[in-house]
């Protein structure tokens, strides 16, 4: 049993690392519960959001956070435009359709940009990616704290976009009932596409709050996209608060697992999750919709 | 009753979020005949027959067939021991042919392939659908894909149907059509319970009803005195309606 | 009947090519074809004719192909005996998903994600014990000879793939013409309805995912003698995975000869494009993606729904999917 001292940090680094998982599955989440679709493509469109950061940075100088300015509305375009152009014609009734089209545009997505970036990892060097914050006892990096408070913001933000705008309570409306929606005038078509690109608008906010931190490669998105389904599971799919919890669960549960079973297995432990929760309870431990 | 009746349901109780679908329901079904189950939309019907099925399971109650506690059994064990019930809402297995849905009933009982498709011929020939056996059970029309659900029950030569409005969404030539199908079924010796909400169909086909309205059984007897039934009436139409029907009919007579 | 004479036709034709192709390159064209089309007669044995959409069929292929490997190397087991035993665990394996996914009634994406998370589970462990060589990989020595399932010609290897497709396919046509096929297809397209009609959905999935998991093993432990070397990105990794599923897509899932036009269809497009694009990283996968998704778009009943549409109706083959 390894002392306090050890402990502690381990796992305020898993809540930090938690926090931008959350920010990952935040998108998610609202794609599927409004749309009821699993968007398999997201770990490749963070890349994408990844990649503007970086290149914003490196080319022009843009910080990580000014980027936070343009990046989401951006990938907001992106995914406006996918939804409507692609993934909403190829349901046809089964939504494993969908999973599929989503898992060709993640291949296409990455292995295009492995041919174009190559597999090389880049970072980015900002005045305060090497800063840290003390505390309790614990040394963590200023960027990952930043992250973990941009989480935070990020759910609050997407809250009430939800519950005050009308946009959120077309979306609400629409999760709810469809054909409903449908009657009294809302644009579902409209509707969806503008769900489904605020939740990779979000994605577009995790990689500016997390390129200080991490890393861009081709296969970045791939870690993320089983931790972040992960996480929409286990806080319940479409729920905000929800999947800022599973984050955090999740960040623990790796930090923990790997210093207890070491770097390459502790990861285990996020997919043990995963399938006794999707097989238990598959409405998630906090259950609750959009 | 000296014999075993074919299905008795004593005191089923289900309920979903606090709404009762089912509030203690007891009936006996006896062997042989056609008996039927009505009751207002959202009266608990289908819930009822899902319940006796092996669909949902009770919150309390037992359901009894052939003499044998089948509560809780899976739908496939309480088919296989021969009570069958189609759906409302037709669930043909889409791109396959007539013959081939068919079949899938057939095969309950017969190993063989070819003889699973002979029997299946002969089903549909049965029901009126000899003529569309290799038509993709999907571009039936309505009555079509009603008559398949009459079909793929019957051909896994059960003892006990459980028909949910086999005949809503027909238009009147198409009901006359049907239920001398349905008549033949019991014929063969098939007992059958029915939902309906067609009351023609009701009337002229079973012999005894149970009205079920709110999760309860409020009425039973002859359809033609159930019907009559002030409560009936009131639970179909509202209050206050029994009364001025009444007034109507004397008025008329 | 008649599609098992074609079936026949079309398997003796393959087996024509080792005596008339006389290159190495050609020859081992065709044997990556049938063994792609062994990879996705598995997936759709259960995806196609189950309607379970599987995106962790490298769980499967996998162990078949680390059971080869570890019991020769570690036990010094026969690769013969190896490859009765990398299809048992695989069959081990798909029935331990299977219990425990269709146990609970998963459906659907769940299932799909489900799927997946397993096979990665594996891969996690395959990377962490020793037995496998973990991150290593795990080499088999090379001591050519019949008698050790390494083969001194392409021939050899050709008809062991050979022979494991015509086995797969064989069983893909008893499933058309079969009890057990025909409720397995009646589960797919109302699972309701077939239970009510007194099929055991449980019972068919789960001989239909022990099937898919040994058709799948035997890819694994072909790909394990043919190449000698494994590690866990390559027996657990995702592209197996989507490999398998790409396969019946492509050429029609629930069909017979779907996986077969599938895989050509794949392997004629990635030799295509190395003629036409040079051998670049990534491409042939970006590829792929673009198919997947045309596919899934505007044709989601494969080449053989196209095959079909150009024929009399009444000359469909195989089950149709909706």
């Amino acid at each position: 049993m390894p002392d306090l001292a050890i402990l502690i940090p381990s796992v305020l680094n898993g809540l930090t690392t938690g926090a931008l998982y959350a920010l990952v599955a935040l998108g998610l989440t609202l794609i599927y519960g409004v749309l009821h679709i699993i968007n398999f493509a997201h770990g490749a469109l963070l890349m994408i959001g990844l990649y503007a950061v970086y290149f914003l940075n490196v080319q022009f100088g843009v910080d990580p956070y000014v980027s936070l300015l343009i990046v989401p509305p951006l990938m907001f375009a992106l995914g406006y435009a996918l939804q409507r152009g692609i993934i909403t014609r190829a349901g046809h009734g089964r939504d494993e359709n969908i999973l599929l089209v989503t898992l060709g545009l993640s291949i296409v997505i990455e292995n295009l940009s492995l041919f174009v970036f190559k597999s090389d990892t880049r970072v980015i060097d900002t005045p305060y990616s090497f800063e840290v914050v003390e505390i309790l006892g614990a040394f963590l990096p200023l960027p990952k704290v930043i992250a973990f408070v941009g989480a935070f913001v990020t759910a609050g933000i997407l809250w009430v976009l939800m519950s005050r705008t009308d946009l959120g309570k077309a979306i609400r409306a629409l999760a709810k009932e469809r054909k409903g929606a449908k009657l009294v005038g809302i644009n579902t078509e409209h509707v969806y596409a503008m769900s489904f690109g605020l939740g990779i608008a979000c994605l577009g906010v995790a990689a500016c709050l997390l390129l200080p931190s991490y890393y861009v490669s081709p296969q970045v998105g791939h870690g993320f996209v089983l931790i972040a389904f992960t996480i929409v599971v286990l806080g319940g799919m479409g729920s905000f608060v929800g999947a800022l919890i599973g984050g955090l669960i999740i960040g623990v549960v790796e930090a923990l697992g790997g210093l207890f079973l070491g770097e390459s297995l502790g990861q285990i432990g996020i997919f043990v999750i995963f399938i006794l929760v999707l097989i238990f309870r598959p409405t998630g431990l906090l259950g609750h919709k959009v | 009753m000296p014999e075993v009746p074919m299905l008795e349901i004593r005191g089923l109780m289900k309920s979903f979020g606090g709404v009762k679908a089912s509030n203690n329901v007891s009936l006996t079904v006896p062997e042989g005949r056609i008996t039927s189950l009505i009751g207002p939309n959202g009266a608990g019907k289908t819930t009822l027959f899902a319940l006796i099925t092996g669909f949902h399971k009770p919150d309390a109650g037992t359901v009894s067939f052939l003499g044998e506690d089948i509560t809780g059994l899976a739908p496939e064990e309480i088919a296989r021991r021969g009570m069958v019930r189609t759906f409302q809402i037709v669930q043909p297995f889409a791109g396959q042919t007539v013959r081939e849905n068919i079949a899938v009933g057939a095969h309950l009982r017969i190993r063989s392939r070819t003889e699973a498709l002979e029997k299946a011929e002969a089903v549909a020939k049965q029901v009126g659908l000899g003529d569309r056996l290799d038509q993709d059970a999907s571009s039936l029309t309505v009555a079509g894909r009603k008559r398949l659900e009459v079909a793929r029950a019957l051909a896994t030569d059960p003892k006990l149907i459980l028909f949910d409005e086999v005949l809503a969404g027909l238009n009147p030539s198409e009901i006359r059509d049907v239920i001398p199908v349905i008549r033949a079924v019991r014929e063969a010796g098939v007992t059958i319970l029915l939902i309906e909400h067609v009351m023609q169909a009701v009337m002229s086909l079973s012999e005894y009803t149970w009205v079920l309205n709110q999760g309860e059984l409020i009425a039973e007897g002859a359809p033609a005195d159930v019907v009559s039934d002030p409560l009936v009436v009131e639970a179909y139409l509202g209050k206050g309606m029994a009364e001025r029907m009444a007034r109507r009919e004397a008025r008329h007579a | 009947m008649r599609q098992l004479v074609i079936l026949g036709i079309v398997f003796a034709l393959i087996g024509l090519a080792p005596f008339v192709i006389a290159s190495e390159f050609w020859l081992n064209l065709v044997i990556m074809t049938l063994y792609a089309a062994l990879l996705g007669q598995a997936w759709n044995i259960l995806g196609g004719f189950g309607g379970q959409f599987s995106f962790g069929h490298a769980a499967y292929f996998g162990t078949g192909a680390y059971t080869v490997a570890v019991l020769q190397v570690q036990l010094g087991v026969n690769p013969w005996l190896g490859l009765v035993a990398g299809g048992l665990m695989a069959v081990v394996v798909a029935a331990g998903i299977g219990f425990s996914t269709f146990r609970y009634g998963l459906r659907g994406s769940y299932f799909a994600l489900v799927t997946l998370a397993f096979a990665e589970v594996l891969r996690i462990l395959s990377n962490s014990v020793d037995f496998t060589g973990a991150g290593v990989g795990i080499l088999i020595p090379l001591d050519q000879g019949a008698a050790n399932f390494q083969f001194v010609s392409k021939q050899g290897f050709f008809w062991v793939i050979w022979l494991m497709a015509l086995a797969a396919f064989t069983v893909v046509w008893w499933l058309g013409n079969s009890r057990f096929g025909a409720q397995l297809m009646a589960v797919r397209d109302n699972e309701d309805a077939a239970r009510a009609l007194g099929v055991s959905a449980f019972r068919v999935k789960m001989g239909a995912i022990m099937l898919s998991g040994l058709f799948s093993g035997l890819a694994g432990v072909f790909y394990a003698q043919y190449f000698l070397y494994l590690d866990p990105y390559i027996a657990y990794g995702p592209a197996i995975s989507i490999e398998s599923l790409l396969v019946p897509i492509i050429g029609g899932m629930g069909t017979l000869f779907g996986p077969l036009l599938g895989a050509v269809g794949l392997h004629l497009i990635s030799e295509l494009t190395r003629e036409l694009i040079g051998d670049l990283p990534g491409i042939s996968l970006v590829l792929y993606g673009i198919l997947l998704v045309i596919m899934v778009l505007f044709m989601p009943r494969g080449l053989a729904g196209l095959v079909n549409r150009l024929r009399p109706k009444s000359a469909a083959t195989g089950a149709r999917h909706a």
